[in-house]
């Protein structure tokens, strides 16, 4: 057997924290081998280890048999090492072309042509669908990771490494890319890929290496794995990967839009006159590909987008179902004021929903800091709060004053989710809740909503994975081109009815069923 | 771990992550930098200019401490920075770089000095010192105001804004001056004759009010920025305008408000420089010390407490710097150039306290 990478009890610690413990892995040539394992578990170190990232405390690393010192990540590409990361490294003003040749050695000849032709070269080898002459700030996120991909296999790299590359694909998109990447291993090429769905690491390779905890678990060939044979391994345990879905019961309207209409700065429509109810004791979910009014709607609900003339949303405050109260021209802190209880946990966690560098106490004030009539916070609640939280969603962190932004993303889902759900809402808005999560901390997530739903709270769930939003939601909104193209019952609806609605905008627009 | 390891070459020195040092670490970096400044210092002294070292320390020492006057001086220049360093906490914290401290002061120092002229002889001691402060703290938060309503509406540069906000000063100063002195050389002390809207003696001195007025406002802008509502509000709207209105913080008030107050704070020290210390107004009146604030409020990380020790820090080096150079007729710079080198040290020690260095070789074992 012919090894591309073998790792040798390598070990690297941040600090006090072991990132990964003794772990020895071998990446074979011509294979496609996935990475898997819970958040913090040590993947993306352990990858940017060959990339050269991080330089390992200990242990050594074999590039195609020989033992390699990988200090740089130019040490990593003259041994034909390439990492695409989460978050792409490119100059928005440059085009494609001007892109990879600033990658270039500075002894190599500075030949625009040649690197164009080259690159043209590796594209149609590799069926790239890619516009060389665009700059990148027109690309879509599909776009410039191809760009990414193509910059990498340039410099030469037969060995690629994508750190969750389809976390910001569609269905389609990561079709494509699974492809390419399947071209690739033809082409007898190494690839790594870390991904967390499941689903993806049985269809695209070869063998799952699984880390826990920082340490390497084992590795399987993937005709032999199943979904909850890998979960087993990943998690250490047994896990029920069934979506609970109780029955709705006694179902009252707590929300109600009609004919809500957003234009964004740019003056560009982005939601399109919608119009639909949400019902307490149940979850509605809402599909459709990123960036197609998701965001726009959840936050115009809570009073953060300016709507246009004409819309209208009416909120039937628990106890207050006569009167509704419209949302339209409340700020947030209006909105709150008038003793609505409304709850959103939106997409970008820490940009929008938290404060980094505050603690979990600190987070917790948020939305009640204003409260009493001191000129002084009350950290008493908060505090008390924070404590439950933690204890409750079991929140990995050293203490409640540690700033949230040092905890992993699944642990800062927990405190944001628990700070909302704490508040008692009425109606609950989740924007992409499991996005990045583990599957542990997905399903505590998915749980968590059924049980709000139970207590009769109105939940809308936007999600990206038709799976879940099929298993987990009553009713499905999808979105398409910022108008609604119609609702469809989640016990009843398929895959490619939903995927359908995603893409094909139904002659002039759905009713509201 | 297996011996073949040790065959592979490690880089020379890596750079790593400390996690949380303990308080007595950190006193004891701190020290040491000190300490190895002095030497550092030491050999500096003695190759260039041949003098003792340990001498020369002592006479930078007597700058400060060799008697109480020199004490109380550098009292009343520590607070002068300190209080400015106040004014600028909560607009940092808040990620708004106001690097106009320094107009903020002669603003309001410049309204200080207009209403002693004007009303000097008319109003009452009480009514004098008070217009004069409310005249003060207006200036100076009008200074501030302006540019935090610029950066809130139409999202202008700030530090470019209050920068140019200083030259404006300067010149309104300027001017200003050369109108109230008329046809005499230079504008001499106000209202000399019955000395009203001086501070009064207090303790021996005028500027011992200073003093006093700046410790209350150390405590109070320490509480206000940890404990109270508006200071979340900085806080929140300093990590992430986004998340301050997802909580419903209105953040082109927030703005605004900070603005205002640091502005404020800025000509309330305008006030005490020129009724408590100067009894004048020149276009040098804030003497650059709205720019070394700077320096202090960030060494300090905007805690009110730290800021007092390095103003004194920062005071006591340059103190002691100007002694040497008159008691050893040095030029300036040998002077300046030791106290920039323990400054250096100093500051090079923040790096030790966050990284440290783990050099080929050596286990670094932290794996339990």
């Amino acid at each position: 057997m012919e090894y591309a990478v073998q790792l040798k009890n390598v070990t690297k610690t941040f600090g006090k924290v072991v990132a990964n413990k003794d772990v020895s892995l071998d990446i074979r040539k011509g294979e496609i081998l996935s990475l898997l394992g819970e958040n913090g578990s040590g993947k993306t170190t352990l990858m940017n280890m060959i990339a050269g990232i991080y330089y390992p405390d200990e242990g050594e690393i074999f590039v195609n048999g020989a033992p390699v010192e990988i200090r740089s990540p130019k040490d990593a590409y003259n041994l034909g090492i390439g990492m695409i990361h989460q978050h792409f490294k490119l100059i928005d003003v440059f085009t494609a072309v001007e892109n990879i040749a600033l990658g270039l050695e500075k002894s190599e000849k500075f030949d625009m042509k040649a690197i164009q032709a080259k690159t043209q070269e590796i594209c149609d080898r590799y069926h790239f669908d890619l516009n060389l002459s665009q700059k990148v700030y027109e690309m879509s996120v599909s776009q410039k990771q191809t760009l990414e991909i193509v910059k990498v296999l340039y410099r030469g790299a037969d060995i690629l490494i994508l750190d969750e590359p389809t976390a910001v694909l569609t269905p389609q998109e990561t079709e494509r890319l699974f492809e390419v990447i399947r071209n690739m291993k033809n082409d007898n090429k190494s690839v790594i890929i870390i991904t967390h769905k499941l689903h993806e690491v049985l269809e695209i390779s070869d063998r799952v290496a699984i880390l826990r905890k920082g340490e390497y678990i084992g590795a399987v060939d993937t005709k032999d794995a199943t979904e909850n044979s890998l979960t087993e391994m990943m998690v250490g345990k047994k896990v029920e990967l069934n979506i609970q879905r109780s029955e709705p019961e006694n179902t009252v309207k707590r929300l109600s839009i009609s004919n809500l209409t957003v234009y964004n700065k740019e003056k560009v429509k982005v939601l399109d006159d919608i119009s639909f109810d949400a019902y307490g004791g149940e979850i509605l979910g809402i599909a459709g590909i990123s960036g197609n009014g998701q965001k726009e709607l959840l936050e115009a609900i809570a009073g953060l987008q300016v709507t246009a003339e004409g819309s209208s949303i009416r909120f039937y405050e628990r106890g207050k179902e006569s009167s509704p109260m419209e949302l339209v021209g409340r700020t947030p802190k209006k909105i709150r004021d008038a003793g609505i209880h409304l709850a959103f946990v939106p997409e970008d966690r820490l940009g929008m929903g938290l404060v980094g560098s505050m603690g979990m106490t600190g987070n917790m004030l948020l939305k009640s800091y204003g409260r009493g009539r001191l000129p002084i916070t009350d950290t008493k609640g908060p505090k008390q709060l924070a404590e439950r939280v933690k204890k409750e969603l079991e929140v990995v962190t050293p203490s409640i004053n540690t700033p949230v932004s040092r905890l992993s993303g699944g642990n800062v889902q927990k405190v944001l989710v628990g700070r909302e759900i704490a508040e008692e809402p009425t109606v609950l808005m989740t924007a992409y809740a499991v996005r990045g999560l583990d599957i542990n901390t997905s399903y505590t997530i998915y749980n968590l909503l059924d049980e709000e739903k139970k207590k009769g709270v109105a939940v809308i769930y936007v999600g990206e994975d038709l799976d879940v939003l099929i298993d987990l939601c009553d009713r499905i909104l999808v979105l398409c081109d910022g108008k609604a193209n119609g609702i469809v019952e989640g016990r009843r609806t398929t895959k490619e009815e939903v995927g359908l609605l995603m893409t094909n905008l139904k002659k002039g627009g759905a009713e509201n069923e | 771990m297996s011996k073949e390891s040790a065959k592979i070459k490690e880089p020379f020195v890596r750079i790593v992550k400390r996690d949380g040092a303990t308080f007595r670490n950190k006193l004891a970096a701190r020290a040491v930098a000190i300490l190895l400044a002095l030497v550092v210092d030491a050999v500096f002294i003695f190759s260039v200019t041949g003098l003792n070292p340990l001498a020369v320390y002592g006479v930078m020492f007597n700058g400060t401490f060799m008697t109480s006057v020199r004490f109380s001086w550098a009292m009343r220049d520590l607070v002068t920075l300190l209080c400015i360093g106040i004014a600028l906490a909560p607009a940092f914290k808040m990620r708004f770089w106001n690097i106009g401290a320094e107009g903020q002061v002669l603003m309001g120092g410049l309204a200080t000095a207009l209403v002693m002229v004007k009303f000097g002889q008319s109003m009452s001691a009480p009514m004098l010192f008070l217009t004069m402060f409310l005249t003060s703290v207006i200036a100076g938060g009008i200074w501030g105001f302006v540019p935090a309503f610029f950066k809130a509406y139409w999202n202008t540069n700030e530090t470019l804004f209050t920068l140019m906000m200083n030259y404006v000063a300067t010149s309104i100063v300027a001017c200003m001056t050369n109108i109230m002195r008329g046809k005499a050389s230079s504008l001499g002390k106000l209202n000399m004759s019955n000395q009203a809207g001086w501070f009064p003696q207090f303790l021996g001195q005028r500027y011992n009010i200073n003093i006093l007025i700046v410790v209350i406002l150390t405590f109070v802008m320490y509480f206000y920025l940890k404990y109270s509502k508006q200071g979340y509000e900085i806080s929140v709207v300093g990590e992430s305008e986004n998340t301050a209105r997802y909580a419903g913080i209105n953040v082109k008030r927030v703005t605004i408000r900070t603005m205002i107050l640091s502005g404020a704070i800025c000509g309330l020290v305008g006030f005490l420089i020129v009724a408590g210390r100067d009894q004048t107004i020149s276009t040098t009146s804030a003497g650059g010390n709205g720019f070394t604030a700077i320096i202090v409020a960030w060494l300090a990380k905007f805690n009110t407490f730290y800021m007092a020790l390095i103003s004194f820090l920062l005071i006591f080096l340059s103190r002691g710097a100007s002694e040497i150079a008159s008691a050893y007729s040095l030029n300036d710079f040998a002077a300046s150039i030791i106290e920039g080198i323990i400054l250096f040290f100093i500051l090079g020690s923040e790096f030790f306290i966050n990284y440290k260095m783990v050099f080929r070789g050596s286990k670094h074992k932290e794996v339990r």
